[in-house]
């Protein structure tokens, strides 16, 4: 019964969606106020529907309602609580539900956050968020209805796919659909200023914090993705240039491209069309994004979604939403009045700059990840494009980013002094290239490029925070003047800089990979190994049982300076219900870097194949994307930031339309 | 203890599949296994999905890993190894594709998106400075903008 009520309230959401679609927009043409006030009231009604359709179809999972198709595809009644809820999402069709629930939440807090927005652009930005969560829903109900019933039930779920039971997956997913749904709100914005037909500074202040909320969210579902593969995948690299992992990483790049550009819009009104342009290809590539994951077009370690009929309903949105768009922009972006006038070394200069990068490391992302599709639907070639090729074309691309970066922080508007800002920031290149020279010379014959990767990193830091203070400091100001300054600074500052750091502290992280220690080995119990500084020492093996799982086991201990530190037990997992063994790494935390162990065979004599590793200040590489996303959440919190507070400072109350 | 142990392992998981580089494998000479290492991390392990025969399980990438050991042994160098393997296996085994006329896009198509950005940019920066150096302002915003400064000569500041 609460399954059907869950279905019900899904195909009404339909109908309230096209509803909230069609009369907002005819409002808009015809300038019918009654009708654009609708957009609101519809994108509250259809939230509440898709969130009652989600409830439906977890109560399903949380009791283990076996006549649901869904659920014996993808539960067992003896699966812990938490993979019961986040087994609603492990799969294609609870996913897309979701998908459509985030999507139809950004659109309610529009709606409820939205108000003080010029109407005309809040009924057309709502009226294109309802038409995404139309098609959305008509692709569910039509392609993956996650409510289809079966009779006989069964009496047992098949149970979850193993991979895919982990803490990880709880987190992971809907970090990353917030993240790519958040893009949504940009993409709907640049519609509505393209069918309204005006765009000024107070859209991109409008429209950034919702950008930067989806950025934040991107940016910590990618780097919960890379430890969840880190650690799970059992291997221990953290980045594998997949072809779903890219399909994160472009959203990602353009979302960062776009944060920067409308700082220069809201500033200096320039990058009016560049902006919207960039909001249409965000969205766009988290679609393309949800597309390659879906379809399984790619043949990757993420697909397990492969069925070609969704993927042409996918395409089939893809095409009308990324294809009408560009051709909205392509027919209406000329009529936008363009403004901004700037000069090459400036602060919205160096911002173009970052821009010119960010999209051109996009289109790496992009052409590596689809031209081995292309290359053998045209010619037949088959070729291959892995990690190796990006570390060639992506990194050349990001490197002198980074080393820019500083100066464009430091940089001022309209007209910058390079001269000067070099002088200004002299004490931090200097410190930058201390620490590299000195890191040269402590590992002298080791690596060649990481040190000079750390000494980026730093670069980035102490750049950071020479730009805070130079700020408050000013001229003969006394230090605790400074401080209080430093601590009245507006949040947005205080957010770049953190934001700013964390790609510095990421960076040191994964430069120091260059000094891991990796060990392959067979051992017997009680033999001993050397893992860098450590001494790892095989005790013995076992087996267990989990809730829903048998688990074939090693246990080593860590030995640091002749003392115990702790123990590894990686393992191998049987879960009831399948029969492919997956592989536990196991994990100890020294400081910030890891020792990492996972086990495979063991040989006709008795020795366990073992793979271990030490790797030095590891954790750097996702604490700092934390901090990028904490600075991204500052940026937020900003007062300037808040569309309240913005209207309040800019719009003298606005005459109705009627 | 032991012994029991490592026996009841070896029961429960023969079956299961090994690492990717097994012990077994590895070259004796240090520096020879890591050119063997580098080597494998380029080629692709052809029946799995996106993974270099370093990282993976398949049978398949073991020989490949095999075949790569054999040719260092055999002294050849990186160079005749990749093309030793491309004759067998085609292009599709390098994870880096070569430069050449059908992969020019692939190769050149981000630098030179970089490129022409940049052109487009510095073009139409010189375009708007000469605009705005050209265009002094019209008696009617000096007045705007002296009622704005509070009547003061904008000549002296």
């Amino acid at each position: 019964m609460i399954v059907e009520l869950g279905h019900y309230a899904l195909v009404l959401a339909l109908a309230v969606s096209l509803i909230g679609t069609a009369l907002p927009l005819w409002g808009v043409k015809t300038n019918d106020a009654a009708l654009m006030r609708m957009a609101p009231s519809a994108s509250l009604v259809l939230f509440g529907l898709v969130a009652l359709s989600y409830a439906a179809l977890t109560k399903a999972y949380l009791d283990s309602d076996f006549s649901v198709l869904n659920v014996i595809e993808n539960s067992h009644s003896a699966k812990p609580l938490m993979y019961r809820i986040s087994g609603v999402w492990s799969n294609h069709e609870g996913s897309m539900l979701l998908w459509v629930l985030i999507l139809a939440l950004f659109s309610g807090l529009l709606a409820w956050f939205g108000r003080g927005m010029p109407q005309r652009l809040f009924a057309a930005v709502l009226a294109v968020q309802s038409s995404i969560t139309a098609a959305f829903v008509l692709f569910l109900l039509v392609a993956s209805n996650p409510f289809t019933r079966v009779a006989p039930a069964p009496m047992e779920g098949r149970g979850l796919n193993p991979l895919l039971q982990d803490p990880g997956l709880a987190i992971h997913p809907p970090l990353l659909y917030v993240g790519y749904v958040g893009c949504s709100v940009a993409f709907s914005f640049a519609i509505g200023a393209l069918i309204t037909g005006r765009i000024d500074a107070a859209w991109a202040r409008f429209v950034r914090p919702w950008t930067l909320v989806a950025w934040c969210f991107l940016t910590l579902g990618i780097a919960m993705g890379s430890y969840w593969a880190y650690y799970e995948l059992g291997w221990g690299g953290w980045w594998f240039w997949d072809p779903v992992e890219n399909a994160s990483l472009m959203p990602w790049l353009v979302a960062t491209a776009l944060i920067h550009s409308t700082v220069v819009m809201e500033k200096r009104d320039a990058l009016k069309v560049w902006t919207i342009l960039l909001s249409i290809l965000t969205f766009s590539l988290s679609l393309v994004g949800t597309f390659l994951v879906r379809s399984g077009v790619l043949t990757s370690v993420h697909a397990f979604a492969v069925d070609p009929e969704r993927g042409l309903f996918i395409l089939g949105i893809l095409i009308l939403f990324i294809g009408g768009s560009l051709t909205l922009f392509a027919w209406r972006a000329p009529l936008l009045k363009q403004g901004g006038i700037f000069a090459p070394v400036s602060r919205e200069g160096a911002l173009v700059l970052n821009n010119l990068f960010l999209a051109a490391a996009t289109a790496a992302v992009f052409i590596g990840t689809l031209y081995p599709l292309a290359l053998e639907a045209l010619t037949g070639a088959k070729i291959s494009v892995g990690a190796p090729f990006f570390d060639a074309t992506f990194l050349p691309l990001m490197l002198p980013l980074a080393f820019i970066l500083p100066f464009g922080q430091a940089l001022a508007w309209k007209r910058g002094d390079l001269l000067g800002v070099s002088q200004r920031l002299a004490t931090a290149l200097g410190l930058s290239i201390l620490i590299t020279i000195i890191i040269y010379a402590a590992t002298w014959g080791g690596p060649v490029l990481a040190p000079l990767g750390i000494g980026l990193g730093f670069w980035l830091i102490f750049g950071s925070i020479a730009d805070i203070g130079l700020r408050a400091k000013g001229h003969g100001v006394a230090l605790s003047v400074a401080l209080r300054r430093a601590v009245g600074l507006p949040l947005s500052i205080w957010g770049s800089t953190l934001a700013h750091m964390g790609v510095g502290v990421s960076m040191i992280g994964v430069a120091c990979t260059a000094w891991g220690v990796e060990k392959i080995v067979e051992m017997k119990p009680g033999e001993t190994v050397q893992v860098g500084r450590f001494d790892v020492k095989l005790e013995g093996a076992g087996l267990r049982n989990g809730p829903d799982y048998r688990e074939n086991f090693a246990r080593f201990i860590v030995i640091d300076g002749g003392r115990v530190v702790g123990a590894l037990e990686p393992g191998k997992r049987i879960f009831t219900g399948r029969t492919m063994p997956t592989s536990e790494a196991a994990l100890l935390t020294r400081g910030l870097g890891q020792v990492y162990a996972s086990v495979g065979d063991v040989n006709p004599q008795g020795q366990i194949a073992a793979r271990l590793y030490w790797k030095p200040w590891v954790l750097f590489i996702w604490i700092g994307a934390v901090i990028m996303a904490l600075g991204g959440f500052l940026s937020v919190l900003d007062r300037r930031a808040r569309i309240a507070a913005a209207v309040k400072a800019r719009l003298p109350r606005a005459v109705p339309a009627e | 203890m032991g012994r029991l142990l490592a026996a009841v392992l070896f029961t429960l998981i023969a079956a299961a599949p090994a690492l990717a580089v097994r012990p077994d494998e590895m070259l004796k000479d240090p520096q020879q296994e890591q050119r063997a290492r580098a080597l494998s991390a380029e080629l692709r392990c052809l029946v799995c999905q996106n993974q270099s025969i370093d990282d993976s399980d398949a049978e398949l990438a073991r020989d490949l890993r095999l075949i790569v050991r054999e040719r260092i042994k055999a002294g050849d160098n990186d160079r005749q190894i990749i093309t030793y393997l491309v004759d067998r296996y085609g292009e599709f085994v390098l994870l880096k594709p070569r430069f050449g006329w059908h992969t020019l896009i692939l190769w050149a198509g981000p630098f030179a998106i970089l490129l022409i950005g940049g052109v487009v940019v510095w073009r139409q920066a010189r375009v708007k400075r000469v605009a705005v150096a050209d265009a002094p302002l019209s008696p009617e915003e000096q007045a705007a903008l002296k009622r704005a400064l509070g009547e003061r000569d904008i000549t002296k500041m």
